[in-house]
């Protein structure tokens, strides 16, 4: 979707004025958010396109306005009530309803270094066709899908060179959906930063993306 | 100073719940979470613990340190980075597929999530805000010297710069340019030269302080 999210090469968005000696968390509730994000992803109910499309869905003002962790919990609130893990009256009360039955965590504190540890490969061992070879040229297709996609605006319709082959790879914009993981081959692509932008960016200058084999097309 | 003291206000509180109230939020819902055994407390704790406190930079370090000291590491490091860096231990959640790019007096690389935050988490830890920011994704690859010149650093035009924007589950790692006068440096004195930064690529790595 053309979200907010998608903002490679906006312009307007304020400095970034890095601050010295950033801690990893700045408020406790951050941690807690990032923990339980990860927690209650153990119980399987979405994967990671999903939970980044949930993130994504956050109306483009709000999104702009938000905090980084306080999208994670708004995401994390939706992903959780959309799976029946909770519903909003629960959340609204912060109780669990009178009927709810108490489960039990499938992640445990003992396991916490094992599952991060192990994490999560993308890449499927199934055979798919190498549609591209490396060193073609190609061309980012022009598409504009309502749902999850990983082909940002700022490269479709623009001419790039295969430069490396990932392997086959989950594909984000049905796995997101809950429609299959339909692995297809990734590849790494080059584009002259001129073509993006225009002759004022750096001649030498080049940006580089992973992009599934659906996103190209011969140029 | 006038530009970070209106960053620090910016974070905390432009626009958005006062911090007291999300936290009164996240409160509600990991006691309800809780309630319902869905999550372990003692599992969040634990996830709170590797990333503040055993996961982060210094294990990104220590691969770069190591590649400025053994030829054939780094060899296979830019081969498969996957490979290599696990053989120092280091593996799993936002890892699982490596990629170091190299920098040289020619080339200079810098890495971004313009869609979200990817980042190599078991090298580098979690992402400082700046890198998962408004203004660093939507500004790194249409004005990478801009956005480096507000890290203070200002590269020559004759080098040429690749931006990785990280769009995959492919995590990125810059092995930064080995500073003048780190020779005859051990792994651990190399590595302590090393910064989150530069393995980012929005900085480079300064030479070593010399002997007082």
């Amino acid at each position: 979707m053309n979200g907010a999210h998608d903002m490679g090469g906006m312009h307007g968005l304020g400095p970034i004025a890095p601050p010295a000696n950033e801690p990893v968390f700045h408020h406790p509730w951050e941690a807690r958010v990032l923990a339980m994000t990860l927690a209650l992803g153990a119980w399987g109910k979405w994967n990671i396109d999903a939970s980044r499309h949930q993130r994504e869905l956050i109306p483009g003002p709000d999104y702009l306005r938000m905090s980084y962790y306080e999208k994670w919990l708004t995401g994390l609130i939706d992903l959780a009530v959309g799976a029946g893990l909770v519903s909003w009256t629960e959340v609204d009360s912060g109780r669990p309803a009178a009927a709810s039955v108490r489960a039990h965590p499938p992640l445990t504190a003992e396991r916490v270094a094992a599952v991060i540890g192990a994490g999560g490969p993308a890449t499927r061992d199934v055979a798919a066709p190498r549609t591209f070879a490396i060193g073609e040229t190609v061309r980012a297709r022009t598409i504009n899908p309502i749902g999850h996609t990983r082909l940002p605006r700022y490269v479709r319709g623009r001419i790039g060179i295969v430069e490396r082959d990932h392997g086959v790879h989950v594909f984000p914009d049905t796995n997101a959906h809950g429609l299959g993981e339909r692995p297809c081959r990734l590849y790494g692509v080059a584009f002259k930063a001129r073509e993006l932008w225009g002759q004022t960016a750096g001649a030498r200058d080049s940006v580089h993306l992973d992009l599934w084999d659906a996103y190209l097309e011969p140029a | 100073m006038d530009t970070q003291d209106h960053h620090h206000h910016h974070d905390h509180h432009h626009g958005q719940d006062p911090p007291s109230d999300l936290a009164l939020r996240v409160k509600a819902l990991e006691s309800l979470l809780v309630e319902k055994g869905l999550v372990d407390p003692a599992a969040l704790d634990a996830i709170i613990e590797t990333y503040e406190h055993k996961v982060g930079p210094r294990n990104g370090a220590k691969v770069v340190a190591r590649a400025w000291s053994d030829r054939a590491y780094k060899a296979r490091l830019v081969a498969d980075a996957t490979a290599a860096i696990a053989e120092l231990g280091f593996a799993g959640r936002q890892g699982e597929h490596m990629i170091v790019v190299e920098n040289t007096r020619e080339v200079h690389n810098l890495v971004v999530c313009t869609l979200c935050s990817c980042y190599p988490w078991p090298l580098l830890g979690l992402p400082p805000t700046w890198y998962k920011s408004s203004p660093y994704r939507s500004r790194a690859v249409i004005d990478p010297r801009g956005v480096l010149a507000e890290f203070g650093l200002i590269l020559d035009d004759e080098i040429e710069i690749r931006v990785w924007d990280s769009t995959a589950e492919v995590r990125y790692l810059v092995l930064p340019q080995r500073p003048k006068g780190a020779e005859g440096l051990d792994e651990e004195a190399l590595a302590a030269l090393v910064t989150r930064d530069a393995m980012i690529g929005v900085a480079m790595v300064a030479p070593p302080m010399a002997p007082a």
